[in-house]
């Protein structure tokens, strides 16, 4: 009961913040930094559960993003246009009907990259530490140029035309979804097998701890959310490019978890938003905002090499009852 | 049989080019177990170094071999020099710190080197001097070689040898050889590791630029990104090779060279890019420390 109650409370103030965000921030430019923000944080959250949970190394995450992308892009555009008619002649508002069709698009996009995750986790079983890393880098690639050469999908020109539905609404459901599972995660038995997988992979399977498949599934559910964060970014630009999905992507991911604290759920958040910010405020620097960027990423690491967080948690009173319940 | 001949040795070509950029990554792998990133774009400033010393020289204007030379040699010193600052400046200080640390201020310093370049050589391609006038030389049954891809079989054979000779027989060679077997016991056998370290990564940027140069004289544009795609491609052959291994990164570029070509030849030149990984899963699944790595049992 007080669950669901929490559940509809969250989906309430969600809406409500849907609703007013635009009139408190009339700014167009602002709200993109906004939902930009919320996407990253998916990202960053879900690659977390990988690297930050698991200790395995991953940096294939924009390999993901794409297949959601997409996926979600044919979804909505070649497959849902119908039953998005059918319902607005039906007499049911666009707001919803567009939900709906994102909705669906969303959860084939993060449900195929899943399919992928589970593909790229099953060789991890045989490969360590760097190894693999370079292996779901080689996989992010593939993933690209299979894209740049399949002409339906736009290829090298990009999918145009994709329906702008995401609005703030689904964003920030998604964000405290993924926030959510993590953070029960590491509360539960599964969370703990996975802290033990990064702590010691050898002790963790001596003590009776099935490493293989705790790999896989943190593999499947960050590819997952990845998948979702794609979804979500395709219909918020109504625009693809396999450029967009380069390994540098997959790079701007890890610097923000390596950046918040590897294995900090709070970090990560806070630095997803950080690094997302960033390079927008440094547009009034134009030529040198990239450079700017990437000596404070050095200067950054050398000062505070264990990012914001480290392994801590930001501890509100409300993490700190969900923790301990 | 002929085609295939002509694609065996453009692949080659290529391949000795990943070779002698795979040969950075792979010493400094063995040495600190830190992948490089910043690698591939010291291969693109030893291009633009000599596509300035090149212009200083009048290497441009009146083209001559010790010309040539002399640009070769300038764009390794100052691709060398930038390496050791690199390695003292960014990476020194993250040293103790956790791998993925490490690794971070690498992308780091690769992204400062890309938009430095930007922003300094402009975001316009430009045009690599060309020494030589490109004459095919027929190698029979209607294969040919170019000059071009003979000075730079030259030159990367030739510095191979050199980097063979400085690990395999001088003294400084034997410490890098030692460091990289366990650096804690060859500090306490008294070698001072920081010199080994930061002349490995001379060593490596030195490999790297003289690669640029090689790859401006084949593909005359050059622009600050040059480096992104043949530096993830060198790492890739250098991990197929066995990473830390110095005959494995030759034996990879080459793979990676060769392969790279047959596809472009009998396939599609837009599955160029990919075919490096396809070759990377393929191997690991199979051979999951490289072709020549050896297979390191875990100590518990």
């Amino acid at each position: 009961m007080a669950r669901a109650l929490k559940t509809l409370g969250i989906l309430v103030a969600l809406i409500a913040v849907n609703v007013l965000l635009p009139k408190l921030i009339p700014n167009s430019y602002f709200l993109r930094v906004i939902m930009l923000c919320g996407i990253n944080v998916i990202l960053a959250v879900s690659l977390n559960l990988v690297n930050g949970f698991t200790g395995q190394f991953s940096i294939g995450h924009a390999g993901f993003m794409a297949i959601g992308a997409y996926t979600a892009a044919v979804v909505t555009m070649k497959v849902l246009p119908g039953a998005t008619l059918a319902m607005a002649a039906a007499g049911v508002p666009p707001i919803f009907a567009h939900g709906a069709a994102l909705l669906v698009a969303t959860l084939a996009g993060g449900s195929l990259a899943a399919v992928a995750g589970l593909a790229v986790g099953l060789p991890s079983l045989r490969l360590r530490g760097d190894y693999l890393a370079i292996v779901t880098l080689g996989f992010g690639e593939i993933i690209r140029v299979v894209i740049l050469n399949v002409d339906a999908i736009g290829g090298a020109r990009g999918l145009s035309g994709v329906p702008a539905y995401t609005n703030f609404f689904w964003v920030a459901l998604w964000v405290v979804v993924v926030v959510g599972v993590s953070y029960n995660l590491l509360a539960s038995t599964h969370g703990r097998a996975m802290l033990a997988i990064r702590e010691d992979e050898i002790a963790a399977e001596s003590l009776g701890v099935p490493t293989t498949r705790y790999k896989v599934l943190a593999f499947v559910v960050s590819a997952f959310f990845a998948g979702v964060a794609g979804a979500l970014y395709a219909h918020y630009d109504s625009y693809l490019n396999p450029a967009s999905f380069t390994f540098l992507r997959s790079i701007e991911i890890i610097a923000m978890i390596v950046l918040g604290g590897m294995g900090s759920v709070s970090g990560a958040i806070m630095a997803a938003v950080a690094l997302t910010v960033l390079p927008e405020a440094l547009r009034g620097v134009k030529e040198y905002r990239m450079v700017i960027y990437a000596m404070l990423l050095i200067v950054l690491m050398i000062t505070r090499p264990s990012g914001i967080m480290g392994t801590r948690e930001l501890k509100l009173p409300w993490f700190r009852k969900k923790v301990a319940a | 049989m002929q085609e295939f001949l002509q694609q065996l040795v453009n692949g080659i070509t290529w391949g000795s080019v990943y070779a002698l950029i795979a040969l950075g990554y792979t010493m400094v792998y063995g040495i600190l177990r830190l992948i490089n990133f910043a690698h591939g774009d010291i291969f693109m400033l030893g291009a633009f170094i000599a596509y300035y010393a090149a212009g200083w020289f009048g290497v441009q204007a009146h083209p001559s071999a010790l010309g040539a030379l002399l640009v070769l040699v300038t764009a390794m010193t100052g691709a060398g020099i930038a390496g050791f600052i690199i390695e003292r400046f960014a990476y020194r200080p993250v040293r103790k710190s956790s791998r993925l640390t490490a690794l971070i201020t690498a992308i780091g310093v690769s992204l400062l080197l890309e938009n430095g370049g930007l922003l300094v050589f402009g975001t316009d391609p430009r045009f690599f001097p060309q020494v030589a006038t490109v004459t095919k030389i027929s190698l029979g049954g209607g294969v040919t070689v170019t000059n071009i891809q003979l000075i730079i079989l030259a030159v990367s054979v030739l510095l191979m040898l050199a980097l063979r000779w400085i690990v395999m027989s001088t003294k400084v060679g034997k410490a890098m050889r030692a460091v990289s077997f366990n650096r804690d016991a060859a500090t306490l056998m008294g070698i001072d590791t920081d010199k080994i370290i930061s002349f490995t990564f001379v060593l490596g940027a030195v490999l790297a630029a003289a690669a640029g140069v090689l790859v401006g004289l084949m593909n005359p544009k050059i622009d600050p990104l040059m480096g992104i795609m043949p530096g993830l491609k060198a790492f890739v052959a250098a991990v197929v090779g066995g990473i830390g291994n110095i005959p494995g990164a030759v034996l990879g570029g080459l793979i990676m060279g060769v392969s790279e070509v047959l596809v472009v030849g009998y396939i599609s030149s837009t599955y160029r890019d990919a075919i490096a990984f396809v070759l990377l899963i393929a191997i690991l699944l199979f051979r999951p420390s490289g072709l020549l790595g050896k297979h390191q049992a875990e100590k518990v």
